[in-house]
Formats: C-alpha cells, structure tokens, sequence
C-alpha cells in the first residue's frame, strides 16, 4: 500500500494540446494524479490516449500547456538524472559498448574512471549482461538491448524511473523474465515506477495501481487498485484474484 | 541470464562484415579478363578503330619511362586533393551548423539548393574570368564540387539522428554541448562519410573535365593533347589512369567508412 506522505510526482490538471494545421489537438486533458514515493503504478489505455504525452512530460522532455507535473514537491523545468527513463526502442547509442552506454550517465555526472568502471560493471552484472559488457548494441537480442537500457538507466541512481512500454516488443518469454527482474530490484530499491504498456496483464501483474486513461481527449478514466502482495509468483499470475482484477482492468480500457 | 549462452558472444563486427568473397571476387577478375580478351579480338583487325590492348600497355610503359605519367597524375590529384580537403573541412561544420540550428538552415538552405542544381562544370567560364587561368579556377570549382555533396549529407545525417536518442542523452543529464559531442557527431557520421565519397567522385569528376578546357599538365589535359594528334593509345592510358585513381580512392574511403562505422547494423 502506497504510504500516505507527501507524494513523489504529482500531475497537477496537467493538459497539453499539439497545434494542427487547422485546430488545436488536445493530446492530454487535465490529468491529475499523485504517485507515492515508492510506488509502482502501471498506465493503460487505447492508443493515442495521452500516456507518452503524460510520460514524457514527466521526464522533462515535453512542456505541458496548462498545469504542472511536481517532482518531490518541485515543478519539473526539464530532464534531470533523478529521473530516469526507458523507451520501447531502447534507444541504445549504437556506437558504444554495453559498457560504455551504462556508463554515459555517469561520464556526464563528472565521475572519474574508475568509479565509472565499479559502478557499470554492478549493474551490467545486475541485468545478467556480464559476459558482454564489451559486446556492441548490434550484437545483442532485443531483449539484452532492453537490459543494457535498464542497466543504463539504474547507473546514475535515479529515484524515479519513467518506462514507455518497455517490454512491448519483445516475445512473451523475455517479457516475463525482464518483469521478473524489474520486480525484483523494485522491491530491494524501491524507486518510484511510472510505466506504460498495452498490455492489461503486465500492468496488473506489476503495479500496486493501474491508471487507466481514455482516448479524444486524452484523460484519466480510472484507477484500479491491485492490492495483491508482493512478491509476485506465477501463482498470483494465475489466481483468481489476479483473473477478477485483470478483468476489471480490461472492462475499463475496451469498454470505453 | 538464460540468454547469455556463451555461442551468441561476439566482441566486435559480425563475419559477414570481415570475410572476403572469394567466389565473387574470382568471377569479378573473370569478367575482367573475358573483357580485355572481347576488346583485343575487336580491335586486332582494327574494325573498331581503337588501339589494341598491347599497344595501350606499351605506350603505359613508355609513359611511365619518361615521368610523364607521374607528372601528370601528381598534377591532377594535389589540384582534387586541395579542392576536396577544403570543400569537406568547410562543408562538415556548415552540414552540422544547418541541421542544429533551423535558422542557419532556412538562411543557406536556398543557396545550396540553388547552386546544386547548377553542375560544377558551368561555373569554370565564370571561375576563369574571375581568377585566371592558373591552378584556383580549377580548385575552386572541385571545391565547391565537393563542398556541395558533402554539405548536404552532413546536415542530412543531423537532421535524421533519431530523436529518442537524444531524448535519451537529456534524460541522462546531458546538455546540448554533451549531445552534439557524444551523439549527434557520431550518430552522423555514417551519412558524413557518405557524403565525403560522392563528393570525392563528383571531385574527380569535375577535376577531369575541367583540365580539358584549361591546363597546361594533367590527365585531363594530356587527353586532350593526346586528340589533337589522334594518339589514341595516350587517350587510353589516360582514361584508364582515371578510372584507376577514382576507383582507389573511393576504395580507401571505403575502407575508412566501413572502420568508423563497425557499430552500424547492416542488413
Ligand atoms: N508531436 C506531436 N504533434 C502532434 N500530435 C502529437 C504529437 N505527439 C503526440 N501527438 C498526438 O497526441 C496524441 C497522444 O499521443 P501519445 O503518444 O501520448 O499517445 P499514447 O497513449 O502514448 O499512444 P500509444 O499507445 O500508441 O503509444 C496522439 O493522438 C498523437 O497523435
Ligand atoms: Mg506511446
């Protein structure tokens, strides 16, 4: 259960329009949400509903036209380290090494070589990468792709972390494992999670709570408690609680 | 992790990158010689009227005896090396100025569009006039030869750098120095390097033709020497000394291109 502090974003009527050639586009329509510190939320939604506009404007990387999104009580001005943030299509530099890419970050917070190399060589340990820390991008499947990006993103100790649908293109198997894993270093690190994905049984299995957002103009529909424990099995996976709550999930993103 | 089985390892370029085609390159040198073979059988009875391989290898050699050759080829690559030097060094920070900064790009964009749709070869009357005969004229128009297929692949390769990436960076902390250091220079350079090659061959190109209208050493110059007397054996040695030169030099750039760029994927 998210503890009842002072949450660690807030989306204050956050709305943003894009300008079209002939009318303004309300792509996300006064969103308010409060996510705690600690908390995993997942967001669903049809596509087109806002999510990567809302995700993104948390990161920094988009302005809202109206309202605020509030880190750790603060307005969100731009991108900061603090938060970090994962994309779909991993969005590796193709040029560097396994190693090099986690070490980016840190290489742009000013930390000397060897701090560098420590610091890498742990989490690239961390997402089961070790034996190609020298291996570039190409080299690798997309699912090692995706681990070299969380691995990247972990490097410079962020206490937020922003995914947009992460794991959404990769097979069933990884997906499951990469779920595992996150879960996993979730509960020992407890960053605060915002992440995005299509898929209604992923945000369930994940999240304390599911935001469930609906499309023209894009806004907050629902939100659903999980209430189930962690750590998550592959019992809870195939529980009838888990059934029922993936249920109503479901209900509130197609049946709209 | 379960994927990291030890056989799907692999440090650095993938084989297909590093191994060589025997098969093609056997059939390459095939259809070379059936070539030269076609072209002496054609000329022996001088139903063509062209000279026959053997005596286009024998005015190579009395070429090559006399220094007039290495004259020529020296005079002809300083005047591209100089015109394509100063075209890529100018057309690499204007290419990466025009894709950073719209403004810089809507001012320029119009003149290079303009002036790449003139070829090089029509500026030589106008670069004669202006700079004499001696050797600026015939730089100049290489350079702006080069400088105009390099420029536009360079800001070409800026503009297309995938914006998650960057995206990618900012949220790491980097600044726009940090970006156009570590990502945008290096996510460029593949189209960079492109760019640097067809400016090369339009360089060489140019160089040829324009040391037909005006020079006084060359290879170009020396074809034109040569027709004037109908030495076609002369014409040929030239003609062959270019296609030569191009083709090493495109291959090195090749090679240079393929090193900097071991990361890319290939399909
Ligand atoms: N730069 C932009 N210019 C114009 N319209 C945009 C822009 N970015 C997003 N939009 C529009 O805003 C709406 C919301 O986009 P957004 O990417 O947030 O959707 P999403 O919920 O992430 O969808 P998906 O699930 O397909 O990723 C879409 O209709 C999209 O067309
Ligand atoms: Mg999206």
């Amino acid at each position: 259960m998210p503890p009842r502090i002072a949450p660690k974003i807030v989306f204050d009527k956050v709305t943003r329009r894009f300008d079209l050639k002939d009318n303004a586009f309300v792509a996300l329509d006064r969103l308010s949400l409060d996510i705690a510190d600690g908390e995993f939320v997942t967001v669903v939604g049809p596509s087109g509903c806002g999510k990567s506009t809302a995700l993104n404007i948390a990161a920094g990387l988009l302005k809202p036209s109206e309202g605020t999104v509030l880190v750790d009580g603060k307005a969100v001005e731009g991108p900061g380290p603090e938060r970090g943030m994962i994309f779909q299509q991993y969005a590796l530099f193709p040029w560097l090494t396994v190693r090099q890419n986690v070490e980016f970050g840190l290489r742009i917070k000013g930390e000397e070589a060897s701090r560098r190399r420590q610091i890498a060589e742990r989490f690239i340990d961390l997402v089961g990468l070790g034996d190609f820390a020298d291996a570039l991008p190409k080299t690798l499947s997309g699912g090692m792709k995706q681990r070299c990006a969380i691995a990247r993103a972990y490097a410079v100790d962020p206490s937020i972390l922003l995914m947009d649908e992460p794991f959404g293109a990769l097979d069933a198997l990884t997906r499951v494992q990469l779920q595992d894993q996150l879960l996993d270093t979730w509960s020992r690190e407890r960053r605060t999670v915002m992440f995005i994905t299509h898929d209604v049984d992923e945000a369930v299995y994940l999240a304390n709570r599911v935001i469930v957002m609906a499309a023209r103009p894009g806004r907050l529909k629902e939100i659903i408690d999980v209430g189930l424990p962690y750590p998550r099995t592959e019992e809870i996976r195939l529980s009838v609680e888990f059934m029922s709550i993936r249920n109503r999930v479901w209900q509130a993103v197609y049946h709209q | 992790m379960s994927e990291a089985s030890k056989t799907t390892r692999s440090g650095g370029g993938s084989n297909e990158d590093r191994g060589i085609d025997y098969r093609g390159l056997a059939l390459n040198l095939c259809g070379l010689v059936a070539g030269i073979a076609i072209g002496w059988v054609l000329t022996a009875g001088g139903a063509v009227g062209l000279p026959p391989p053997p005596q286009v290898a024998s005015r190579f050699i009395d070429l090559i005896a006399n220094g007039q050759l290495a004259t020529d080829i020296m005079s002809s690559l300083a005047r591209v090396m100089t015109g394509f030097l100063l075209g890529v060094i100018l057309a690499i920070p204007v290419g990466f100025v025009m894709g950073w900064y719209k403004v810089a790009r809507s001012l320029i964009e119009p003149y290079l569009q303009f002036f790449r749709m003139i070829p090089p070869l029509a500026i030589i009357p106008l670069a004669i006039v202006t700079m004499g005969i001696d050797e600026t004229p015939k730089v100049f128009v290489i350079f702006l030869a080069s400088f105009l297929a390099s420029v536009v692949a360079t800001y070409q390769g800026v503009i297309s750098v995938d914006k998650t990436m960057i995206n990618a960076a900012r949220v790491l902390g980097a600044k726009d120095m940090t970006i156009f250091l570590r990502v945008i220079i290096p996510a460029s350079t593949p189209f960079i390097l492109v760019g640097v090659r067809i400016g090369l061959g339009s360089a060489w190109a140019t160089l040829v033709a324009a040391e037909l209208i005006a020079a006084q050493t060359g290879l170009g110059f020396r074809m034109q020497q040569a027709q004037l007397y109908y030495d076609l054996p002369t014409i040929f040695v030239s003609l062959i000394t270019i296609g030569l030169l191009g083709l090493a030099m495109d291959r090195i750039l090749l090679v240079i291109e393929r090193r900097l760029t071991v990361w890319q994927e290939r399909v």
